[in-house]
């Protein structure tokens, strides 16, 4: 009747899991009771849960992705605590096969459920705006985008409840995941949740690339676009080219472990190199997926704080399509050490190699943007600082593995463990923390609190050397990853080291935490009336903060690039004599209803109740049609009420 | 799927293209080119499985090969039925736009029949393998091709699905904007995979079968 | 809300499917298409299944029949043109198309490598004793 699932699935026997599991039953469970007592469902369910505005929905990512890097992190603070313990003949506190899980869900949880989420909800929040036009191109499909990606979320943390989690590492080589050697449910957890929120992002990256394709401002040509939507594009792009091959690949992985297939399984002439080079030809141009977008953050933020137009906007635009299509042609680096063989090897490097070039160029226009600036620290400057000298040591460690026999020997050592988390956090998550700061304001109305923001940059900048530099040198001496303990003890030192700085790393977290509660708490201080706090140069400053729901009154013309630099240079705005009314898309229930039962497919695939499964998919089909049948209203802002809002935006000190 | 492009920008001009720069592109363009780019996505999921099946098709397992498995004179009609089923399609839109209604339903349902005949001979043929024990789990040569082929016939079911609600939608709302939009993405889909078609003709059974 | 219906010559960007032609134009497209189609796969059978072809060239010749159809289909039926209002539709299907090489051909060049490295199964047993 219930398939697997029985009382045995809750970790009673273990008191970390149960411990963890506790706390995450209480707390859900308490945000729901309080939710309900204070009487917030109705407002709730209509400004956010049924929401398909771009900005709301681009919260509801970040925010999503800031709760995930709380969970990701806790994963990882208890990795560094059991290696800094477990030296020699002790055993530290996490027995291995808790710890594989541990190691897994930290990399999966990091990688498509903070760090996607939060590139994707600072994209899908910005790029209309900077675009000047209203919304994206499909605002229902892009409800639908998030709420898939949170049903995967959620699948990962019900894996702590009830279950457990994948103990094969993020990417679940064969013939580890296969059912012969992985028989429990860990897998499949891992699997659905990522192939019900792989569908939410590849629909994301559809409505983005049409939506920078095909809807822009009158006048704003691809040559005048803001290069956080080049990057955008082309991330989109490689979102659009890159996940079907994820979902295909876990489909057969999938379909090896139900249906007993043999794409991947020792017997019956299965290979699981396949398996290896299907997913890193997915997983390479991921990782230019995450790293786009932040490098187009940073382009604004240095044009904006140096109150200089970017440097080299042309040679930016080709080195990011030349990163677009590069980041096609490298995927083989990843297994360097699998037996492809010398010519093979050497392609793969000379291209992975080369694709380092771009990346330089636009370093260097960074650079010449800051030179002969004048330079305001603000908070998202300091993110973008402390990206600058990160990641170019991350990248040239990179560069360094790219060469095969070096690889040969640093393959899967901590030396590539730290290289990597070298780019990520110096980049995708700097990034992703200046972007927060710097659009903050233009969510919420208010800025954020700028001595909590230095201190929690200082503590994840100190807290990342001391965490990851001891890495480099361990995976040097000869440490591999995934080590849940070590014979020698010389190695500790280091691991202590390491332990400190993920210690330092959780005040970042605690700092950024601690802002965001202290900047609410004091929010009418330091209120942003004029909509352009930072005195910036793109469009998505022209409008109030937060801006309306329909973004723009009035399309804005653009002749040039930096739009809104021009209209500052040109003179105060008036308002226009009359406006034509507007057409706001309705609310709509199908992305979160669409997930609810995707949450339920995903948990009764996973469990094998297959009478649970068949209607949980046949009721999402259903959702899908039902809402396709109804005729979807829009609410109309007439021009009245434009005029109105504009006179009290452009105007705010006179009487109404 | 609506798109709601709406410029509000001078009253009585006309909406523009958006590829010179002249604001954003018409609703019926920005879906039809949105749904283009899916169509991509999912041919270079196929690929995926493709150059899966490129791969694996030595690996019989010592269990029958395509050569021993593949009748050529179904795959030959079933690659007419998809053809002329892209064909009406075609017509049915074509009708649709010039709000010719009737012949609009005789093109839909010569698609349906020819398209439920395709998937009725690739049924068919899963069945006679699977009874041969040449089942999907045989050998790691039949994963793939059953899973490529399958694939295809999952869209080919997806899609007449859908065909059946556009007829019905088309039949209760008339052929307003929208409804015309979805027609269209339709027709795209459609097309694309009478296109997939041609390279699993080709690469599978053509290929496969000497 | 009613949104005015938008003529077919209104929309100067060209979408895939969508002709810009007069009416009689698009049928005889499809029928061209069709046509053609017919050909390409009636020639592909006969390829595959006689001796008209250097067999060694066979597999070579139904990739081109098959890449022609493709393209008869792209044309004909999604109208997938060359005009400066096609550009981000050919753009678009470019670079799927390249995605789409470099996956196959990559997988296969580096399946192949990987699988002649690998120790034959005998020798494998043989280090398991």
């Amino acid at each position: 009747m219930l398939g697997k699932l029985s009382w045995t699935a809750v970790p009673f026997d273990q008191p970390i899991p149960m411990a963890a599991s506790l706390f995450i039953v209480v707390g859900v469970l308490s945000m729901l009771g309080l939710t309900t007592w204070k009487g917030w469902w109705p407002y709730l369910w209509r400004e956010w849960l049924t929401s398909v505005d771009h900005k709301r929905i681009g919260v509801m990512y970040v925010l999503l992705a800031l709760v995930l890097l709380v969970r990701g992190f806790i994963d990882a603070i208890m990795m560094r605590s059991q290696l800094a313990i477990a030296a020699g003949s002790a055993q530290g506190y996490l027995p291995p096969e808790h710890y594989d899980q541990i190691f897994s869900a930290h990399g999966t949880i990091m990688i498509f459920f903070m760090a996607m989420p939060f590139v994707i909800g600072l994209m899908n929040f910005v790029v209309p705006l900077q675009l000047g036009v209203r919304d994206v191109a499909f605002p229902v499909l892009n409800a639908i985008s998030f709420w898939l990606t949170a049903s995967g979320a959620l699948l990962v943390n019900i894996s702590l409840v009830v279950g457990e989690f994948a103990r094969t590492g993020w990417l679940a080589y064969p013939p580890l995941s296969e059912l012969q050697f992985s028989p429990g449910v860990g897998v499949d957890y891992y699997l659905w949740a990522l192939q019900i929120s792989g569908i939410g992002t590849l629909l994301a990256g559809i409505n983005m690339v049409t939506t920078i394709l095909k809807m822009r401002a009158p006048g704003m040509t691809y040559m005048r676009m803001p290069v956080f939507c080049w990057t955008a594009l082309c991330s989109s792009m490689l979102i659009v080219a890159a996940f079907p091959i994820l979902t295909a690949t876990f489909g057969m992985l999938l379909l090896d472990r139900y249906v007993g297939m043999h794409f991947f399984t020792n017997d019956g002439g299965g290979n699981c190199m396949l398996y290896v080079n299907l997913i890193w030809a997915w997983g390479h141009p991921e990782v230019y997926i995450l790293v786009l977008p932040a490098f187009g953050i940073f382009s604004e933020v240095i044009a904006a704080f140096s109150g200089k137009q970017l440097f080299g906007y042309r040679s930016m635009v080709v080195a990011t399509l030349a990163i677009c299509v590069l980041s096609f042609m490298v995927w083989l680096h990843h297994f360097f050490t699998m037996g492809a063989g010398a010519d093979v090897n050497a392609v793969f490097g000379i291209m992975s190699m080369i694709i380092a070039i771009p990346t330089g160029v636009k370093l260097f226009n960074w650079l010449f943007t800051l030179y002969r600036g004048r330079l305001r620290f603000e908070v998202p400057v300091l993110w973008a600082i402390g990206f600058m000298v990160t990641f170019a040591v991350g990248g040239m460690t990179g560069v360094l593995m790219a060469v095969p026999p070096a690889d040969f020997v640093l393959h899967n050592s901590l030396f590539l463990v730290a290289h990597f988390h070298n780019v990520i956090i110096g980049a995708v998550l700097f990034g992703a923390m200046a972007g927060y700061n710097y659009w903050f304001p233009k969510a919420f109305g208010f800025t954020l609190d700028k001595r909590l923001g230095a201190v929690s940059f200082w503590c994840w900048l100190i807290g990342f050397y001391l965490a990851f530099m001891p890495l480099y040198l361990l995976g040097l001496l000869g440490m591999t990853r995934r080590m849940q303990h070590y014979a020698d003890t010389s190695w500790q030192p280091y691991l202590i080291v390491a332990e400190v700085g993920a210690v330092v790393i959780l005040g970042g977290i605690v700092a950024t935490i601690a802002q965001l509660v202290v900047s609410i708490r004091t929010r009418a201080s330091r209120r942003d009336l004029t909509g352009d706090p930072w005195d910036a140069r793109t469009l998505e400053w022209s409008t109030s903060s937060p801006p309306p729901a329909y973004n723009f009154a009035v399309l804005p013309q653009v002749e040039s690039l930096d739009a809104f630099w021009a209209m500052k240079q040109r003179g105060p705005v008036a308002t226009a004599e009359r406006y034509d009314s507007i057409e706001v898309p309705r609310n709509s229930a199908n992305g979160f209803v669409t997930a609810f039962f995707a949450v339920v497919t995903g948990f009764a695939m996973i469990w094998h109740i297959w009478w649970m499964a068949i209607l949980g998919v046949a009721s999402a089909v259903l959702t899908l049609l039902a809402f396709g049948w109804m005729e979807r209203g829009a609410d109309e802002v007439s021009g009245e009420q434009l005029a109105e809002a504009e006179r009290a935006r452009l105007h705010p000190m006179e009487p109404a | 799927m609506s798109a709601h492009a709406v410029t509000g920008t001078l009253p009585g001009a006309m909406p523009a293209p958006a590829a010179s720069g002249r604001g954003p592109a018409p609703v019926r363009i920005v879906v039809a080119y949105g749904f283009w780019i899916f169509l991509l996505s999912d041919i270079i999921m196929f690929s995926a499985l493709f150059a899966t099946y490129a791969v694996l098709s030595g690996q019989t397992a010592g269990g029958p090969s395509g050569r021993d498995l593949f009748e050529l004179h179904r795959v030959g009609v079933q690659t007419l039925c998809l053809l002329f089923s892209s064909y009406t399609c075609g017509l049915a839109v074509l009708a649709i736009e010039r709000r010719r209604v009737r012949a609009f339903y005789v093109s839909c349902a010569l698609t349906f029949v020819l398209g439920a005949t395709f998937l009725g001979l690739e049924l068919s043929e899963f069945a006679g393998m699977i009874a041969r024990g040449a089942g999907p789990s045989r050998s790691a040569f039949l994963s793939a091709f059953f899973s490529l082929v399958g694939l295809h016939g999952a869209h080919v079911t997806a899609g007449l699905l859908w065909m059946c609600f556009m007829v019905a939608q088309t039949a209760a709302k008339g052929p307003r904007d929208f409804v015309r939009r979805r027609l269209l993405c339709f027709s795209l889909f459609w097309h694309a995979l009478d296109i997939i078609w041609v390279a699993l003709m080709t690469l599978v059974y053509l290929m496969g079968a000497r | 809300m009613e949104e005015p219906v938008q003529p077919l010559s209104a929309s100067i960007d060209q979408a895939p499917g969508v002709a810009d032609s007069a009416a009689s134009g698009s049928i005889a497209t499809y029928t061209a298409g069709l046509a053609f189609a017919l050909l390409l796969t009636a020639a592909s059978f006969i390829v595959a299944q006689t001796h008209l072809l250097w067999a060694p060239g066979i597999p070579a010749g139904l990739a081109v029949l098959a890449i022609a159809q493709m393209g008869v289909h792209l044309v004909f039926f999604l109208h997938i043109g060359t005009g400066a209002d096609n550009t981000n539709n050919v753009l678009a299907l470019a670079f799927g198309v390249l995605v789409v090489t470099l996956v196959v051909s990559g997988s296969l060049w580096i399946m192949a490598n990987l699988n002649a490295n690998m120790l034959p199964p005998s020798v494998i047993m043989e280090m398991q004793r």
